[in-house]
C-alpha cells in the first residue's frame, strides 16, 4: 500500500481544481457531517454554474454557518438537488426558498431515501432502480412507473458525482475514515459516488495502520483528499442547535 | 381556531403513543410526532429509529451534556439507550423500504378518508419540504398522523379528497387531532375516541367528509 498521504495543508488548496459546472454533494444532516470548512472555501474559491447535491440548503438556524444559499447568494448555483426547498412549518423560512420560489436557482426535489439511494447506486456501478417512493404524487407525474409482483415502482437514476465533501472525526493518512455517532448520515454514501471525495477531520490525522481495519467505516479507497480542521474560531464546529419557538 | 380546544399537543402526541405494541420499531416525525417519546407506556419495548441513521435513541440531552454530533429527525440533539446502532443514510433508508418500520408518525395539511395525505407542499408554492416523508408514508407497515382539527382560518384537515399534492395514498390508519382520535374507512371517518370538552356538533362542524359514530363513543383515553 501507498504511504502518501492524503493530507493537504488548507481547505483552500483542497478545493482549488473545482471548475465551473462541477456537481458536488456536500455531507450533513442538520449539523452533524456538514463540511462547514469546505463550503466557506467554495465560497472563497468562487467556482461558478455548480450543481449542488445535499439532504438541505441550509441556513435555518442560528448562527448561520456556510451554506447552500450563501453559495446561491453569491452567484455561484445553477441547480441545486435535495430534499427541501422550502421547510414544511411556514413559519421556518429558509434563505433558499426565496431563490427557487422567484426562479433564481433551479432545484430537483428528492424524497430523501431516494436521494441516498442514487448516490448509493452511483458508487455500486447501478445505474438505476426502482423504488415504491413517491408513486401516486406530483413528482411520479409522466415518469416511467412498473408494476412488479404486483405492486407499481418509479424509475429513478443513479446520482454520479464530481465532487464529494464530506466531515468525519477520525481519518488516517490513506484516507480510511471514522465517523461519531450521527455525523455519518450522507457521507459514506457521497464518498462512494463521487470522482474525489474530500475530508474535513476533527481530529488529528493519524498515521497509516493505527485504525483496526474492523472499525473503518468508509474506506480510503473512496477519499482522495484529507484537511484537518483547525480549533475555532479559525475552523468552524457545530453548534448548540437553538430551539425556536412556534 | 380549533387548536385551543380539546387535547393540547403532548396529548395528542400521547394518545397516538398508547398504541404503540411491545417491539415495536417506532420513526418519529418532526414538530408534534417526537413528543410521543416523552410518553410513559409502561415496559413496553420500544426502538424508535430516526431517518439519519440512528436506531435506538433516547430523551433529549439535557442541557450541557449534548454530543453535538448525535441529533434525531428534527435536529434535536438527542441520546443514545442501551444496544443503539448507527448507520448511514443508504441503510436507514433500506430499513424504510424494507418494511422494518413498524409505524410512522408524521404531522399533515390533511388527511383523505381514503387514506391519502399531504404534508410536504403548501398551497401556491413552488418547491416544498419532502425529507423522508415519502418513503416512509409509502414503506412503515403502519402511518398514523397527528394534526389539529382545522387550519388556523378554520377548514377542515379532515377532508373527502385532498387539495394539496399528496405525500402517499391510501396509508393513514390512524389520525388524532386535538378534536379526537380518527380512522379513514373509504367513505369517510371513523371517529374511535371524543377529546373531553368537544361536543360530538363541533367535531361534525370541522369534518369536511361523512363522519360514522359508533354506538359507544369513548372519551380519548389519556393513560396507558
Amino acid at each position: 500500500m501507498t504511504q502518501k498521504s492524503k493530507q493537504v495543508g488548507t481547505f483552500r488548496e483542497a478545493v482549488q481544481d473545482v471548475p465551473d459546472g462541477a456537481t458536488i454533494a456536500f455531507g450533513g444532516f442538520a449539523m452533524p457531517g456538514v463540511p462547514f470548512n469546505l463550503i466557506k472555501a467554495l465560497l472563497e474559491h468562487g467556482a461558478k454554474q455548480l450543481t449542488l447535491v445535499a439532504n438541505t440548503t441550509g441556513g435555518a438556524q442560528q448562527p448561520r454557518m456556510p451554506d447552500i444559499g450563501m453559495l446561491v447568494e453569491n452567484g455561484q448555483v445553477r441547480k441545486v438537488i435535495c430534499a427541501f426547498t422550502a421547510s414544511t412549518r411556514p413559519t421556518d423560512v429558509i434563505p433558499f426558498t426565496k431563490y427557487y420560489e422567484s426562479g433564481e436557482v433551479d432545484a430537483e426535489l428528492v424524497p430523501q431515501g431516494t436521494l441516498a439511494e442514487r448516490l448509493r447506486a452511483a458508487g455500486a456501478g447501478i445505474p438505476a432502480f426502482y423504488t415504491p417512493t413517491a408513486v401516486g404524487t406530483e413528482l411520479a407525474a409522466g415518469r416511467e412507473t412498473r408494476v412488479i409482483n404486483g405492486r407499481e415502482y418509479l424509475l429513478e437514476y443513479a446520482l454520479p458525482l464530481d465532487y464529494a465533501f464530506i466531515r468525519a472525526t477520525r481519518a488516517d493518512a490513506s484516507g480510511n475514515l471514522q465517523f461519531h455517532r450521527s455525523q455519518r448520515n450522507f457521507c459514506p454514501v457521497m464518498a462512494t459516488a463521487a470522482r474525489v471525495t474530500i475530508a474535513e477531520v476533527d481530529d488529528h490525522i493519524v498515521p497509516v495502520g493505527t485504525i483496526d481495519p474492523d472499525q473503518v467505516h468508509t474506506a480510503g479507497i473512496f477519499v482522495h483528499r484529507l484537511v484537518k480542521v483547525p480549533p475555532a474560531p479559525e475552523g468552524l464546529w457545530p453548534t448548540r442547535r437553538q430551539e425556536r419557538r412556534r | 381556531m380549533s387548536g385551543t380546544k380539546g387535547l393540547n399537543r403532548q396529548q395528542m402526541a400521547d394518545r397516538i403513543a398508547f398504541e404503540f405494541q411491545d417491539g415495536w420499531i417506532v420513526n418519529l416525525g418532526v414538530g408534534i410526532p417526537t413528543m410521543c417519546s416523552n410518553t410513559d407506556i409502561g415496559d413496553r419495548d420500544i426502538t424508535y429509529h430516526s431517518e439519519n441513521g440512528v436506531i435506538g435513541y433516547g430523551p433529549i440531552a439535557p442541557q450541557g451534556e449534548e454530543d453535538l454530533n448525535l441529533v434525531n429527525a428534527g435536529g434535536q440533539n438527542v441520546t443514545l439507550k442501551a444496544g443503539a446502532a448507527v448507520v448511514h443514510h443508504a441503510d436507514s433508508f433500506a430499513i424504510i423500504r424494507g418494511g422494518r418500520i413498524d409505524v410512522t408518525v408524521m404531522g399533515a395539511y390533511e388527511v383523505a378518508c381514503n387514506g391519502d395525505f399531504a404534508n410536504w407542499k403548501i398551497a401556491g408554492q413552488k418547491g416544498g419540504g419532502i425529507g423522508g416523508a415519502m418513503d416512509l408514508a409509502a414503506c412503515a407497515r403502519r402511518v398514523f398522523i397527528i394534526m389539529e382539527q382545522t387550519t388556523r382560518s378554520g377548514a377542515p384537515r379532515l377532508v373527502a379528497q385532498c387539495a394539496l399534492p399528496v405525500t402517499a395514498r391510501g396509508v393513514v390508519k390512524l389520525v388524532a387531532t386535538n378534536y379526537g382520535l380518527f380512522e379513514p374507512i373509504g367513505d369517510g371517518f371513523r371517529i374511535r375516541e371524543i377529546a373531553p370538552g368537544v361536543t360530538l356538533d363541533e367535531v361534525h362542524a370541522t369534518v369536511g367528509c361523512k363522519l360514522t359514530v359508533p354506538e359507544n363513543l369513548l372519551t380519548v383515553r389519556l393513560v396507558s
